[in-house]
């Protein structure tokens, strides 16, 4: 710190009245271990220069040792509020390189576990950055309604948080006898509730203020800076891998893709709350059909991965997950890489919140939904 | 483009280059003094057109050290996949490609932190998660000398 401010001043790169400011690594507007180093005049945003690496677990290098189930065990770690998916990313990964086919049902059964996972990363998403913006009662709605999912997984496999739900070839066991009843039981619920959140903070007109405008960031340079997820297609960057290359049940449902033009706070806001809807829709089309038949194939007991490099795509709930493996025909992958949709966002802050002041730019931060073990891995 | 006609056009344009179909995209292979060039003529060519940069990343080989782009064009819908392979793995140096797609800026700093790879012309190299104590974690030969012991 000290050697980068003398830097600064030794270079004449600091004027008279910019200063720096840490915003974090304990920031609660980070929601984790982020630093942000803030150079500011007065109140505004000059320069924004985020610092990571705080929970660097080493998961990639980790992986190199442990074998390809094993894997799995650590994608939850992440991004621990798109756990389903990443564990889904990695097993798809897996059965393409071994050409295994999974039963349909096992389709359905991770499809709806990725739109409940994604429901429930909107929700806590929703809560947070309205307290973010000085919400504090969004987080007891949020929290309260997130609870109901929760329950749901643990009843079918154990965890609420860390699911491994997914295992190469299948999931781990069948669904609960109550499952189904109970998510119809959720989507009737929350479709009561849903109008809730947005009276409460989307037509507030103080809320308004304070991202409308705020932060645009246009659909070049989502492009350019590989912003994803629903804060790309709030600039009109059309991303969704769910339905340029789906995978799992996608193919088979109707769902669109929510799509904003204005590019700011609001609309990625807005776009959110758009997707909870549309996760229901997915949900109900596929709740009432889970085909008879296996949960899982039989796999081998060691999977060992033909020779080669294997690239999968998932939508998780913050953008584009991608796993890359290269194998060299072991027991462990040669190589993973962990392509997260948070890196990518999370450095296209400094290009849109030049000029806006400090509290625009925790409203910004709050819009683009950052997942701190997600970028530093 | 389909795979076939993007494996055909490229191989015309890059007679020197390796291009063939992989397990799942189509791959270029280029070595590390004609990665660049090959890189602004992906995004600008309009009937290629790859605007955006999916994912970068390192791996470590025994002779040499290889950097991996995953491409895609929004408007053709076609994926690359591009390897540019580094001299060596004592020195290994390759030219940034953040003045083409700002995303790689980040990206190469990642890969610069855990595989040792320099990218020249780079705006801001800097190490993202480790600090300078350590080596580079992703390369084969790392021992870690400091936080491992062995007993």
């Amino acid at each position: 710190m000290a050697e980068i401010i003398e830097k600064l001043i030794t270079t004449d790169e600091i004027k008279t009245d910019e200063y720096l400011v840490n915003m974090g690594p304990q920031h609660p507007s980070t929601h984790g271990v982020l630093r942000l180093l803030v150079k500011l005049e007065g109140e505004i945003v000059h320069n924004v220069e985020p610092h990571i690496g705080y929970i660097h677990s080493g998961i990639e290098k980790m992986t190199e040792s442990l074998s390809y189930p094993q894997v799995i065990h650590l994608t939850d770690r992440m991004d621990y509020l798109s756990a389903h998916m990443n564990n889904e990313a990695v097993c798809l990964c897996i059965e393409n390189a071994l050409q295994v086919e999974v039963p349909e049902r096992v389709k359905y059964i991770r499809t709806i576990f990725d739109e409940l996972q994604r429901l429930a990363s909107h929700q806590l998403w929703w809560c947070a950055s309205g307290m973010d913006l000085g919400a504090l009662t969004a987080f007891f709605y949020g929290l309260r309604d997130r609870e109901d999912i929760l329950d749901i997984f643990e009843e079918t496999c154990g965890a609420r948080l860390t699911l491994n739900y997914s295992v190469p070839g299948g999931v781990m066991f069948d669904i609960h006898p109550n499952f189904q009843r109970k998510v119809k039981a959720f989507i009737k619920k929350f479709r009561k509730t849903l109008p809730e959140y947005d009276k409460l903070l989307t037509g507030n007109i103080i809320f308004q203020n304070r991202t409308k405008g705020v932060g645009v960031l246009t659909k070049e340079d989502a492009i350019a800076f590989g912003v994803t997820g629903p804060s790309g297609r709030a600039s009109g960057f059309s991303c969704d891998v769910r339905k340029h290359h789906p995978y799992s049940a996608y193919p088979y449902i109707k769902f669109d893709e929510k799509m904003g033009t204005d590019g700011d706070s609001f609309m990625r806001w807005k776009l959110r709350m758009d997707e909870m809807w549309e996760s229901l829709n997915i949900i109900e089309q596929l709740i009432d059909n889970i085909p008879e038949g296996d949960y899982a194939t039989k796999m081998k007991g060691v999977i060992k991965l033909p020779e080669g490099e294997f690239y999968q795509r998932v939508e998780s709930a913050r953008g584009e997950f991608g796993v890359y493996i290269v194998s060299d025909g072991k027991k462990n992958p040669y190589r993973v890489k962990f392509r997260s949709p948070g890196f990518s966002n999370l450095f296209a802050i400094n290009h849109i919140a030049k000029g806006w002041k400090i509290a625009d730019l925790v409203a910004i931060m709050a819009t683009f939904d950052l997942v701190i073990p997600d970028i530093d891995r | 483009m389909t795979n076939e006609q993007l494996i055909a056009h490229l191989t015309s344009a890059y007679p020197d280059a390796n291009v063939k179909q992989g397990t799942q995209y189509p791959e270029i292979t280029v070595s590390h003094d004609t990665a660049h060039a090959l890189m602004v003529h992906l995004k600008s060519d309009a009937s290629l057109a790859f605007d955006y940069l999916v994912c970068e990343s390192g791996v470590d080989y025994p002779a040499f050290i290889q950097v991996v782009y995953h491409l895609e064009s929004t408007t053709h819908k076609h994926f690359l996949v591009v390897k540019a392979n580094t001299e060596n793995r004592e020195n290994p140096v390759l030219d940034t490609v953040a003045d083409i797609w700002p995303t790689a800026e980040f990206h190469e700093c990642e890969i610069y932190d855990l595989l040792g790879i320099t990218f020249s012309n780079h705006p801001a190299l800097r190490r993202y998660f480790l600090d300078d104590t350590w080596g580079h974690p992703l390369r084969k030969d790392f021992k870690d000398d400091i936080h491992v012991v062995e007993r």
